[in-house]
């Protein structure tokens, strides 16, 4: 009960928090409307026209990722800026309890992406919005979210030891875009890099959300995929919260900006 | 003459070696060197799928757009980071001439853009087989070295924004999304509706751009000598504007006790 009501008031304080910062605004909505117009454009030019409303989705998730990782990278930091990291390490909930509702509240502000390509897409292109199957849809997208928020809690953990976590989360937004093939196949990839999609959140997403919108595969196989490596994803952020604050604490690290 | 050269050349050196957390290598590398490689990739992919170009013409675009994060943060930041420090007033309280304090920090952050760009190109080299004729390097390091220097010309105008918006990073960011979708970099020009194609004409890049590609394919810089030069008058008319715009916002900034207002 306590643990609920820990992520309950840590999910709206942060969705507030996040919804007074314009750079939050800018990369959930307005980044993922220019990257799904630069998509519409050029698979308009190329004569791929039927394939809008698959750039519309990949786009929009290309956003939520963004968001997940640089509310990731910079939610320890924004803590250590505004010195409430130690009482947030000292309070008696692990670090895991504490900052889960945060890292949700992150990607679903990301979840605006989504919302915001699908709309300029119908408004501005003349997307169609027909899903082939809309209820799986709806189950598929905050399943994909909550996925993500959890990969972002992993995150987080290590940029307790890493300071420069802007640079890392940099560092990783165009790879993971590429990676998980948001707008674009992966077969077009090296084959080395397929067992590096698998294990991410994101390529299984897409899949499922593609699926439930475009029809032509499973949806209930990447579905179950995206939560079982959500799944995985606390169980890896419980141990590696611990570890990393304990070596932050070893080595009076934890504070310095 | 010679403090001004002193204040051109020392203080904007000091300066970008002060104000840039990223000098880090830890954050260096992975921002300004690593970024535009993965640039380069995802939308030579993304081309491949929409059947739209080659890939060479994606790192061409690429690696030539990627100059304008380091020039636009640069320069947003070689301003805005002196308020973040609080030694804006400090700064500004001195006699020295405003041309060499705020031209002299656009010179280090020029280089880094062209450095920037480069490593894009040699991304694109390396992962995606780019092999322009070697005699066409030359022309296309200067057309590299041209784009940085309008897209530092505009970062001086964003900087100067940023004075009076203190949103450095939303104002970059922007202005590099306006970039990256208007200049030609991933959608050929003739293919973006006609107002866009007029807008694209007095922003940075666009020109830069079309000659880089047309060098190349192998044609002389001799032949896109209009290119080379509307891109110059381009990074010299932001460059004045942004200085313009940085000398009036300072003066409003004095008179209503704003400047250090984060």
């Amino acid at each position: 009960m306590n643990a609920a009501r820990i992520v309950a008031s840590g999910f709206r304080t942060n969705l507030k928090m996040l919804g007074t910062s314009s750079f939050f605004l800018l990369t959930s909505t307005v980044q993922p409307v220019i990257f799904a117009t630069l998509a519409f454009f050029m698979y308009r030019t190329g004569d791929r026209a039927g394939t809008l409303l698959y750039a519309a989705l990949g786009a929009g998730m290309m956003g939520v990722w963004s968001t997940t990782l640089f509310g990731s990278g910079g939610m320890i930091q924004w803590q250590r800026w505004q010195g409430t990291l130690e009482l947030g390490v000292g309070a008696p909930p692990s670090m895991t309890l504490v900052y889960l509702p945060f890292s949700l509240a992150n990607s679903f502000t990301g979840m605006y992406a989504l919302v915001a390509t699908l709309v300029w897409g119908r408004l501005v292109f003349g997307v169609p919005l027909h899903f082939a199957h809309p209820w799986l849809f709806v189950l598929a997208l905050p399943a994909t979210v909550i996925s993500l928020g959890l990969m972002g809690l992993v995150l987080a953990s290590t940029f307790i030891l890493y300071r420069y976590a802007n640079a890392l989360a940099n560092l990783l937004e165009y790879p993971v875009w590429i990676a998980s093939g948001l707008v674009f196949s992966t077969s077009l990839l090296p084959s080395w890099t397929r067992p590096i999609s698998w294990i991410l959140p994101p390529y299984w997403g897409i899949l499922a959300l593609r699926h439930a919108a475009l029809g032509g595969g499973s949806v209930w196989v990447p579905l179950a995929l995206v939560a079982a490596l959500g799944v995985a994803s606390i169980a890896v952020a419980a141990v590696t919260f611990r570890l990393f604050e304990r070596l932050a604490r070893d080595r009076a690290t934890l504070s310095l900006t | 003459m010679r403090t001004w050269l002193r204040i051109f050349f020392v203080g904007g050196a000091i300066s970008f070696r002060a104000l840039f957390a990223w000098i880090r290598p830890a954050v260096y590398v992975p921002t300004l060197l690593l970024g535009p490689t993965a640039q380069v990739l995802f939308f030579a992919y993304l081309g491949r799928t929409a059947h739209l170009q080659s890939d060479s013409w994606f790192v061409i675009g690429n690696a030539v757009q990627s100059a304008s994060s380091a020039a636009l943060f640069g320069m947003g930041f070689a301003i805005d980071g002196e308020r973040w420090t609080q030694t804006l007033s400090a700064v500004l309280a001195t006699p020295a001439n405003r041309a060499a304090l705020f031209l002299g920090r656009g010179l280090p952050v020029l280089l880094n853009a062209s450095v920037t760009s480069a490593t894009g190109f040699v991304g694109g080299a390396l992962l995606l087989g780019f092999r322009p004729p070697l005699s066409s390097i030359p022309g296309l390091a200067l057309l590299v070295l041209l784009a940085s220097f309008a897209c530092t010309g505009l970062g001086m105008l964003t900087g100067a924004v940023g004075l009076r918006m203190r949103d450095v990073p939303i104002i970059a960011n922007l202005s590099m999304a306006v970039l990256l979708i208007f200049c030609g970099v991933n959608v050929p020009l003739d293919k973006l509706p006609h107002w866009m194609h007029l807008a694209a004409d007095g922003l940075p890049l666009t020109h830069a751009i079309a000659a880089a590609r047309r060098v190349a394919d192998g044609a002389s810089l001799g032949s896109v000598t209009t290119s080379v030069l509307v891109e110059l008058g381009l990074g010299f008319a932001y460059l004045l504007l942004g200085f313009a715009l940085l000398r009036w916002f300072e003066l409003e900034g004095r008179r209503h006790g704003t400047l250090e207002r984060a």
